[in-house]
């Protein structure tokens, strides 16, 4: 893994990298997007033809993914940083929805 | 590191002047140094072992014989609920936070934690909150509703006990979680170069498991107490069952910590022996990689087992059988480790002082307690197991003969370095040996009363059930143990009084912390040892020749024992360490007041919100290192 | 993408780690994750008592769409208020921080306010703590979620303030993107809890 010198002053790492950032431009057209995606949210909420065909939670969630999505991976800045970050938060995100599922799997909250 | 632009030398800043005391009461009450604030969870907690102690007597008395009124259904209630908490929240987990905390930097190469501060606060909060929860027993009596806090019966006692315990535990949660994170980042980032993952001491990997495990697993009990501290406090619904809510929700969400906390208690324990059984077979452990990744295995399994305390419960045979066959196959990384501890010793060169005695106590004893567990898993024998003395019998083998035997097998191995000076042999093979034979004549028999039909949690019996004769026979083992524990204080005033005798390496250990003094200095190092290899200080101080066998490197080599004295080493001088602080104790005094306030009194709230943000804010002003000592 | 701004992150030089990342943002990442799993339990509960309230008043009574989803809107326009102050404090910004700093604060206020008035409406309405499960379980998630909230508003105010006093310069840009990451993270799950909660309709 790292390998590092081996002088006894050495330290590991330097901390101070050269990262890629967004530019505020890109950070408010990120914006217009989460705008778009939420005001598409409430337009699917009152159309009576997406509650009729089931569509309703399906879209809801794809919706609420990309916006969680867009403002992790840009506005958190994970799709620049090291992986590193991104592992801890994903073990987080991914123990939480599997044990809470099995939770509402056990409460029978999807049947009947 | 992040922080606010610290301004000059010499103006006076914060509320709070930067303490200066090295020596003495205050310099203890502030020190943000990870071995003084070691110490201070290890003596802490060792005083909450003596109380929870005294706690188990009075069960073992009241329970000795059939009919006996020692204690009412009430008082005995809150006797073996406080007994639970106290060894679980106040003193195994406390102790295996002493040796984390001490030993952690020292044994990765570093000279504190990521966030000394930080480190203090925790140490406030567990002190604070174990204040708070005994204090109970005076303030309208303590929490009566076993350690597990089943509802509806917590939410529904009339006493302010099940209250208590839900900010008690809150407050100790908050003490583990900052805790969590804060050693976590210290073994991820705070190595010494050249130490990576693969070369850490298993301690410091299952250190780091354990950091994970508490981190996902308290915040899903913060939500638990938190919806019983409402549905006490405020009449909300979350578990009443008029209203449409659902006792069983609590024992999910009590449990999907619950779990995971057994092996928060087990893995620093199971940390500890594969350090000392090595030592003491002078061979190194066999199956480093697998030991490691069997813990990782425990740690992660450990999230997928939770029903299992709740197979009577009624949630159906998909649901029983899935979580046993996770149960099931959690006995295999446990398996793997009882194998390689055994490797280790298979035609080591043995020798069997104090410490290694202990860890092979734990490893019988925690074999026994593993079986038990096995039989547990299987669905239809734990119909009849559960709620029994039989899974009593079960968690005291893993968690006394397992945690305990392996915590204080810690101590006296980790004693030299830490105070000075070792334990005296004599009288710690007497613990031991009492100690044995006292645990085993207490939980032994409860093996065969659970199977006889003894249930858990009962105040008393009627002679007619013919379990008169094991309940003694247990009640003479616990004061067995009493007297053990005894001989150990002993042996720890004696030895404490020597002088003393500032061995680096007594037992010729295979790790980093051996090869600074006894005890450390304030820096730890001095300079930060460069590591190349698995057990780099026996490999400083060993090299094996062509044929396997193992030779001493010439004196002269790279500087077995104290570096205090090495070349090239400046002795501590322009080493900058943390500076002690205020703020954290300040901050705890806070929350202390605060949780008061949940019970009594909305100006307590305030009160106690009020300092609790003047601490925090000053804490995050003030620098971590104080510039006039930079 | 577009043009990427080439950013050094100034630590001091005595600064070193074994993976090469600083100490708090790896600390806080690590808590952000077990704060997931703190929501998920109240949104798993919340869940789990949908639809079983034994009386009204139930979502469809209270809930006012349009309303909250202005809310939603807000909380978006904060974090990109936010991200916008760390851009500004990454350049040598200072005055720019501050407008933005000052912005997502009020944005957040803006938000709790918007919660406050919407809690007082369901009141009026018949929807307390203890009234139903809707009440225990909506009540307690949103309000910790608020809380959540206005815990970041304070520690926003705060970088504020402190910059005003020089204790805040380009250096510390580290603590800026820190606070901002706590404040994306409640925004994010205000997008869980504003789907899960008020979007998808609870049965009859």
């Amino acid at each position: 893994m790292e390998q590092v010198e081996t002088s006894e002053r050495a330290p590991a790492r330097r901390v101070g990298r050269v990262v890629r950032h967004p530019s505020p431009r890109e950070y408010v057209r990120i914006a217009v997007v989460l705008a778009v995606v939420t005001a598409a949210e409430v337009a699917v909420y009152y159309v009576d033809w997406v509650h009729e065909h089931g569509l309703l939670i399906p879209l809801l969630f794809l919706f609420a993914l990309i916006k969680f999505s867009l403002v992790v991976l840009w506005y958190m800045h994970l799709r620049f940083d090291s992986r590193t970050y991104a592992r801890f938060f994903v073990m987080g995100l991914a123990g939480a929805l599997t044990l809470y599922m099995a939770v509402l799997l056990m409460f029978r909250t999807f049947s009947g | 590191m992040a922080s606010v632009s610290v301004p000059a030398a010499g103006t006076a800043e914060g509320l709070l002047r930067r303490p200066r005391a090295t020596t003495g009461f205050w310099s203890w009450v502030t020190t943000v140094d990870h071995k003084k604030i070691g110490i201070l969870y290890g003596v802490t907690a060792f005083a909450f072992f003596l109380v929870g102690g005294v706690e188990a007597l009075l069960i073992r008395l009241q329970l000795a014989r059939p009919n006996q009124q020692l204690l009412s259904p009430s008082v005995y209630n809150e006797v073996f609920t406080m007994h639970g908490i106290t060894m679980v929240f106040f003193v195994v987990m406390p102790l295996s936070a002493a040796f984390i905390n001490y030993l952690v930097p020292l044994m990765i190469g570093a000279r504190d934690v990521a966030f000394p501060r930080l480190n203090a606060f925790s140490y406030w909060v567990f002190l604070f909150a174990g204040l708070f929860t005994y204090s109970s027993w005076l303030l309208g009596g303590a929490p009566n509703g076993g350690w597990f806090g089943y509802a509806p019966n917590s939410v529904l006692d009339p006493t302010r006990g099940m209250t208590f315990y839900a900010i008690g535990l809150l407050m100790a949660g908050i003490a583990s979680t900052v805790s969590a994170v804060n050693l976590a980042v210290t073994i991820i980032n705070m190595r010494a170069p050249g130490m990576t993952l693969f070369r850490m001491p298993v301690f410091v990997w299952m250190s780091l498991v354990v950091q994970f495990l508490l981190a996902f697993s308290l915040p899903i009990i913060t939500v638990a107490l938190v919806e019983l501290l409402f549905d006490k406090r405020f009449g909300t619904h979350f578990f009443d069952p008029v209203a449409g809510g659902d006792p069983v929700l609590w024992q999910h969400l009590f449990w999907l910590f619950g779990h995971p906390e057994v092996y928060i208690l087990i893995l620093p324990a199971m940390g500890i022996v594969s350090e000392i059984l090595p030592v003491f077979s002078r061979k190194p452990l066999f199956g480093y990689q697998f030991v490691v990744f069997s813990g990782i295995a425990i740690g992660f399994i450990g999230f997928g087992v939770w029903v299992h305390h709740m197979y009577a419960v009624g949630l159906g045979p998909i649901a029983n059988t899935a979580f046993g066959i996770s149960t099931i196959i959690i006995a295999i990384p446990t398996g793997v480790k009882i194998f390689n501890w055994l490797g280790t010793m298979w035609k080591g060169d043995l020798t069997f002082p104090s410490p290694m005695l202990f860890a092979i106590g734990f490893v019988s004893m925690f074999v026994i307690g593993g079986l038990s567990g096995v039989t547990h898993s299987i669905v239809p024998s734990d119909y009849q197991q559960t709620d029994t003395y039989y899974v009593v019998a079960h968690f005291h083998y893993v968690l006394f003969g397992g945690a305990i035997f392996g915590l204080f097998a810690g101590a006296y191995y980790w004693w030299p370095k830490v105070f000075g000076r070792r334990l005296n042999e004599t009288l710690g093979k007497i613990h031991f040996w009492v100690m044995l034979v006292g645990f085993n004549l207490t939980f032994g028999p409860m093996h065969i009363l659970g199977l006889q039909g003894m249930p858990r949690r009962i105040q008393t019996y009627p002679k007619e059930l013919g379990l008169t004769f094991w309940n003694l026979v247990s009640t003479i083992g616990a004061f067995t143990i009493a007297v053990s524990i005894l001989v150990f204080l002993a042996n720890v005033v004696l030895t404490q009084r020597k002088p003393r005798e500032h061995e680096a390496d007594p037992w010729d250990g295979r790790t980093l912390e051996w090869l600074t003094s006894s005890p450390p200095p304030e820096h730890n190092f001095d300079e930060i040892p460069t590591v190349h290899a698995l057990d780099e200080a026996w490999h400083r101080k060993y090299a094996e020749t062509e044929d396997g066998r193992v030779v001493p490197v010439p004196a002269g080599g790279s500087g077995a024992g104290s570096e205090a004295e090495g070349h090239g080493g400046h002795g501590g001088h322009g080493i900058h360490l943390p500076s002690p602080s205020y703020y954290p104790v300040v901050a705890s005094l806070g929350l202390f007041v605060l949780g008061y306030g949940l019970i009594f009194s909305w100006w307590l709230v305030a009160l106690g919100a009020v300092v609790l943000l003047a601490g925090l804010y000053g804490w995050a002003l003030e620098p971590s290192v104080e510039p006039s000592e930079a | 993408m577009s043009e990427a701004a080439v950013v050094h992150t100034y630590e001091s030089e005595h600064e070193a780690t074994s993976t090469g990342l600083p100490n708090t943002k790896l600390a806080m990442w690590i808590f952000l994750a077990s704060d997931v799993l703190l929501f998920g339990a109240l949104i798993t509960t919340y869940v789990v008592y949908r639809g079983r309230s034994v009386v009204g008043p139930y979502p469809s009574d209270v809930f006012d769409i349009p309303y909250t989803s202005v809310s939603s809107f807000v909380l978006l326009a904060s974090s990109l208020t936010m991200v916008l102050a760390l851009a500004a404090i990454q350049r040598g910004d200072l005055g720019r921080m501050r407008l933005w700093l000052l912005a997502t604060a009020m944005l957040g206020m803006s938000f709790v306010g918007g919660q406050v008035y919407e809690f007082t409406t369901f009141y009026r309405e018949g929807l307390a703590l203890t009234t139903n499960l809707f009440g225990t379980t909506f009540y307690v998630l949103t309000g910790f979620h608020g809380a959540h909230v206005t815990v970041g508003i304070l520690m926003l105010l705060t970088l504020f303030s402190l910059s005003f006093l020089g204790r805040l310069t380009q250096r510390d840009a580290m603590t800026v993107e820190l606070v901002g990451l706590y404040w994306h993270f409640v925004d994010i799950v205000w997008i869980v809890i504003f789907t899960v909660v008020y979007l998808i309709p609870t049965g009859p």
